[in-house]
């Protein structure tokens, strides 16, 4: 199998997920619109006290997102698993790892990157510097990958299990807690003037190891899912 | 060219079959006959490689498929119970779509042709969600007829199709038969192949 059509399948994969998406907005949506709503509950409920805002605003977006994220896991493989297409892509030519990166891929353009940009838009509700809102998108565009990548291997290992929604849960956020402290840390880092490289730099390093790790120990988890 | 030795299929504690044995050639056809429970299923996935065998091996020009594995899955094409047809997507993206995920892309021209052989002509672009089941199996079968792979393990393809697509579906399966192809089929249904299946297999006992 030469590398040329490796990538034109996993592009496929990758249009095919988006077209789907296309088609069935109200799943996208729903992510977005809970993202919003718990980022903007915050500061109503708070009221106008800017110094806390300010205090708690990296924390409180990364959880939205983080949250966020982990409602549209779900969705990553379970109609696949149903309409029995999931089964298709075992059977393909092609190393099944290589549709698992194009489905995670799919899921982040869907999932994480329209919240790394709504993300400024809501810290302006917590009266952020510009500084710390640039700090904030790029946590987000480095660490939401590696939450679509951890994700991804607690949805292929709830695949067919009922109440999985749940199981995902508990078997994905100790390993997002990471993530978070990192994430959010990086924002805080930037404000306190210690600067948010080493933060990022360490997020960097998560995101290289989950995406070396995370769609083979997917695909091993789909391959038993399937038997 | 496909051969099974001695497979034994355990689902949950129950023993389906066991000491399953056959070979087929090129050119051959395999029909698969047996109860509801009796395991066709569990055949077919055993012999695309979705379910281990409890016993057994089954072997692709000799060697164990298992070690062949993507070398393997290159020659083959399975259609299951379960279409893997998307309801959102129209007929003919359906078609396209799976053919490159499976790794064998195929033209938007060669799409619309085998679509239309199937008895989808003017329906290629309505999604999937309006047709009837029929006519989504016919999507399913179309995917399998353009794949061109050696192989053909299709689980039940008559469900659900009229005379006419029962027809035009046995005719190419003898077509690929003569061309060296090897197929196996559970059906429930007789299939009017030319030739009939060169060999049955009975499950049951």
């Amino acid at each position: 199998m030469s590398e040329a059509s490796l990538w034109s399948t996993f592009g496929a994969a990758v249009r095919r997920d988006l077209l789907l998406a296309m088609r069935r907005k109200s799943d996208v949506l729903t992510t977005l619109f809970f993202f919003v709503i718990v980022a903007s509950l915050f500061p109503l409920g708070i009221g106008p006290e800017t110094d806390m805002l300010r205090r708690i605003a990296p924390g409180v977006l990364w959880v939205g997102a983080l949250l966020a994220t982990m409602l549209s896991l779900s969705r990553l493989f379970a109609a696949d698993y149903i309409d029995g297409t999931l089964e298709q892509m075992a059977l393909s030519a092609v190393p099944l790892g290589v549709l698992v990166a194009g489905k995670v891929t799919a899921h982040w353009l869907l999932a994480g990157l329209p919240l790394a940009l709504l993300a400024p838009i809501l810290g302006l509700q917590f009266d952020m510097a510009p500084r710390a809102l640039a700090v904030l998108v790029a946590s987000l565009v480095i660490g939401t990958p590696v939450l679509s990548l951890i994700g991804a291997i607690g949805a292929a290992l709830t695949l067919g299990v009922r109440g999985g929604g749940v199981l995902v849960s508990l078997l994905v956020l100790p390993l997002y807690v990471p993530v978070l402290i990192f994430g959010a840390g990086a924002v805080e880092a930037d404000i306190s003037g210690l600067g948010a490289s080493a933060h990022l730099s360490l997020l960097a390093a998560m995101l290289a190891l989950a995406g070396f790790f995370a769609p083979w120990a997917t695909t091993a988890a789909l391959r038993i899912a399937l038997e | 060219m496909l051969e099974a030795d001695n497979l034994e299929c355990v689902r949950g504690e129950r023993s389906l079959f066991r000491g399953l044995s056959f070979q087929l050639d090129r050119g051959q056809c395999l029909l698969v006959q047996g109860s509801n429970g009796s395991g066709k299923t569990s055949l077919l996935r055993m012999l695309c490689g979705l379910l281990a065998p409890a016993r057994g091996t089954v072997r692709w020009r000799g060697q164990p498929i298992a070690a062949l594995g993507d070398a393997y899955r290159r020659e083959l094409t399975y259609c299951g119970h379960h279409s893997a047809v998307k309801e959102e997507l129209s007929a003919a993206e359906n078609v396209e779509l799976a053919a490159a995920l499976a790794g064998r892309p195929v033209s938007k021209k060669a799409t619309r042709s085998m679509l239309a052989k199937a008895g989808l002509r003017r329906r290629e672009d309505l999604p999937v969600r309006v047709l009837s089941q029929g006519q989504k199996r016919r999507v399913a079968l179309a995917r399998v007829l353009l794949a061109g792979s050696a192989l053909w393990l299709l689980d039940e393809p008559v469900t659900a199709l009229d005379a006419d697509a029962v027809k035009w579906l046995a005719g190419e399966i003898d077509h690929h038969v003569e061309r060296g192809g090897l197929a196996v089929l559970t059906s429930h249904q007789d299939l009017p192949l030319a030739a009939g299946p060169a060999q049955t297999l009975r499950l049951d006992q």
